[in-house]
């Protein structure tokens, strides 16, 4: 039923455009994997060409094994969902569903019972005969998702489909989203840009910059261990020293910096070249005393209250912006703005990491 | 109106709004009225005008239905008035050319609104255009040429084999005015599907492609009913304008063919007879709105979605 994909050396040329460069990954049948890269790093790209709207420049596309070069997107085993969902307006909500089913010369019928199947599946039953225009953004969203399962496909495809929600309902059918592909078992293929969302429903994540796939792994490696700096500060945030990296030692390397020497975690494949240490602000704790390693005195700026956590704003005597986060708990003292203290980061969860992968 | 006044002042709103009322009365309203009020008086010496036989009726309506002549229609012979025959031929070919038009102007439209690089479609505007500086009256006579006896299409065509004798197009039933008709308002079939296709969302044509439509069913079922109210403004247009048309029909017309548009002209002019000519005119204009009213209906077009 679902599908696994692999893209082989895939790339795609706008004229002298690249926008996407040597595209190699392999996508498992039944696994939920999103791109996530910030507008214009060719995730869109990736997604037509798998649907067939666009043919790679170079590479070969497969989809369940099979070389998918010359097939149409009617030929193709995927459905896709638009951005901004293209349901046809004219055509009763039963229509658009089982459209797929009705170019496949399925009988009257069977359509209308499928349908209303699908309407059960998406928690919207009793739609059946209203138009587009009658129902929310959420109930259009559902009603996408519905026409492109009609289809059976073994690949769904969906491109930000999420983008146009308001906050509170995009959480929900984020969760939405996921029960229905642990429930179909079909491939879904996922774009966004937005961190939150690809961290939370997909099984691996593929981070993409300028063409190129960055970063390949499942949601907690792409946040803990990121393989470069784009990758780092694309998902979360964090405080960046730039310096030059010496000698490691059961993987933890010296960095000199202007506030000192430090030590971290150098990334396994970024020997030798020029590296920049990040930290997370969660991972860096303010106190009154200098810690014994990775330690700057800084004086505390501004003071943000967040909610769930407290955002402390510090600035080092060499003028760098550091941040810590200060969890919520009702134990932790807030520090005042003005007080002088110590940042301080262990070792082991700060790295040293490389800038994007690009070309050239 | 307040609006306007604030904008332009009193001066300026006062002679605009004169202007407007000049041109819809004494250009529209009054010729109108005047030839609607001269349709039920009788046709009289100059001396009997205003006088005791001066009186309304709808005699100039009825006469319409005088002089029979034979006629067949699918084989089966029947007797019908002169001018009837006309007007039902008038209506019958206008048909025609609004079909021809909307199977020129359909795939050209979505061609220019949905295929060609937007940066070319300027160009082709432009191209489309460029005919329709030239006069009608030229454009017609052109057309006369063109399909002339020893004119330029016989000699292609027999140039390139496909036909051994000259075609006496001209003298061909209605063929020359069917093909000057189609030239001249083809344009106005193509701008408003062109503009009711180019504001289909291509996500919608891609979505249908996605789901595994074929080409005529993406058309069938996406394009053409988005394109409705734009292909049914065109039709209007083309129907009437070609229904109404005096020109095209009187320069290509063979010795066959005969427009309603020119039973009127022949009141006018050679029978000097204006109250039975206007009475046709209304009598065209009515038949003309109740048919294209009658085909709305049937299409399941409403009057506003052509407004748009």
């Amino acid at each position: 039923m679902s599908a696994g994909i692999d893209l082989e050396g895939v790339c795609c040329d706008f004229g002298s455009f690249r926008a996407v460069d040597n595209a190699n990954v392999s996508i498992r049948p039944g696994e939920f994997f999103s791109f996530l890269g910030p507008s214009g790093c060719g995730k869109t790209t990736i997604l037509r060409m798998i649907s067939g709207f666009i043919d790679p420049t170079q590479g070969a596309i497969k989809i369940g094994g099979k070389d998918m070069k010359g097939q149409r997107p009617n030929q193709r085993p995927t459905a896709l969902i638009f951005q901004n969902l293209a349901l046809f307006p004219l055509m009763p909500i039963w229509e658009n569903i089982s459209f797929g089913l009705e170019v496949r010369g399925v009988d009257k019928a069977t359509r209308r019972k499928k349908a209303e199947d699908l309407l059960k599946l998406v928690d919207l039953p009793g739609a059946a005969d209203k138009m587009v225009s009658q129902l929310s953004g959420g109930q259009k969203q559902r009603v996408a998702i519905a026409r492109a399962l009609a289809v059976e496909p073994a690949v769904m495809l969906l491109d930000e489909p999420l983008s146009a929600l308001d906050l509170k309902l995009r959480q929900h059918m984020r969760a939405e989203l996921r029960a229905i592909q642990k429930r179909t078992g079909v491939t879904f293929i996922y774009i966004t840009h937005d961190q939150g969302e690809a961290l939370a429903m997909s099984d691996r994540v593929g981070v993409m910059s300028q063409g190129r796939i960055q970063q390949v792994a499942d949601p907690r490696d792409i946040y803990n261990n990121p393989v470069n700096g784009f990758v780092a500060s694309f998902v979360g945030e964090n405080n960046i020293f730039e310096g030059t990296a010496g000698a490691a030692s059961e993987g933890l390397a010296r960095f000199d910096t202007a506030h000192g020497a430090f030590r971290a975690r150098l990334a396994p494949d970024a020997a030798g070249k020029p590296v920049k240490l990040y930290v997370r602000p969660e991972h860096t704790v303010l106190t009154a005393t200098a810690a014994s390693e990775n330690s700057v005195p800084v004086t505390v700026s501004e003071v943000s209250f967040e909610g769930a956590f407290i955002s402390v704003h510090s600035v080092s005597d060499h003028g760098q912006t550091i941040t810590a986060e200060i969890r919520n708990d009702g134990s932790a003292t807030v520090p005042q703005v003005g007080s002088k203290l110590h940042a301080s980061f262990e070792a082991a969860r700060a790295a040293l990491l490389p800038d994007a992968n690009v070309r050239g | 109106m307040q609006d306007l006044l604030r904008r332009y002042g009193p001066g300026l709103t006062g002679l605009i709004c004169l202007l407007v009322a000049f041109w819809l009365v004494m250009l529209v309203i009054v010729p109108n009225v005047t030839l609607f009020e001269q349709s039920f008086r009788p046709y009289l010496p100059v001396v009997d005008i205003g006088g005791p036989k001066d009186t309304y009726s709808f005699r100039n309506y009825l006469k319409v239905l005088d002089g029979a002549t034979e006629t067949s229609l699918f084989g089966i012979a029947f007797s019908v008035p002169v001018h009837v025959k006309t007007f039902f031929q008038t209506i019958w070919y206008s048909m025609v050319v609004t079909v021809v038009c909307f199977a020129l102007a359909y795939p050209l439209a979505y061609y220019m609104a949905k295929v060609v690089r937007p940066r070319t479609v300027p160009t082709l505007l432009l191209l489309l255009f460029v005919p329709l500086w030239v006069s009608e009256v030229l454009r017609a006579f052109a057309w006369w040429i063109i399909l002339a006896f020893k004119g330029p299409l016989n000699v292609l065509l027999q140039g390139l084999g496909l036909i051994e004798d000259p075609i006496r197009w001209t003298n061909m039933g209605y063929t020359g005015v069917m093909v000057g008709l189609v030239y001249t308002y083809v344009l106005f079939m193509i701008f408003p599907i062109y503009n009711a296709v180019s504001s289909l969302d291509t996500n919608q044509i891609e979505a249908a492609d996605d789901l595994g439509a074929s080409w005529w069913r993406i058309h069938w079922r996406i394009v053409l009913p988005h394109a409705k109210p734009g292909i049914a403004s065109g039709a209007v247009m083309v129907f009437m304008l070609s229904a109404g048309s005096l020109l095209v029909p009187s320069i290509l017309g063979s010795t066959t063919s005969q427009w309603f548009t020119q039973t009127i002209d022949q009141w006018f002019k050679d029978a000097l007879d204006w109250n039975t000519a206007s009475a046709y005119a209304f009598l065209l204009l009515l038949l003309c709105t109740v048919f294209v009213s009658v085909a709305m209906k049937v299409f399941k077009v409403k009057l506003s979605d052509i407004a748009k």
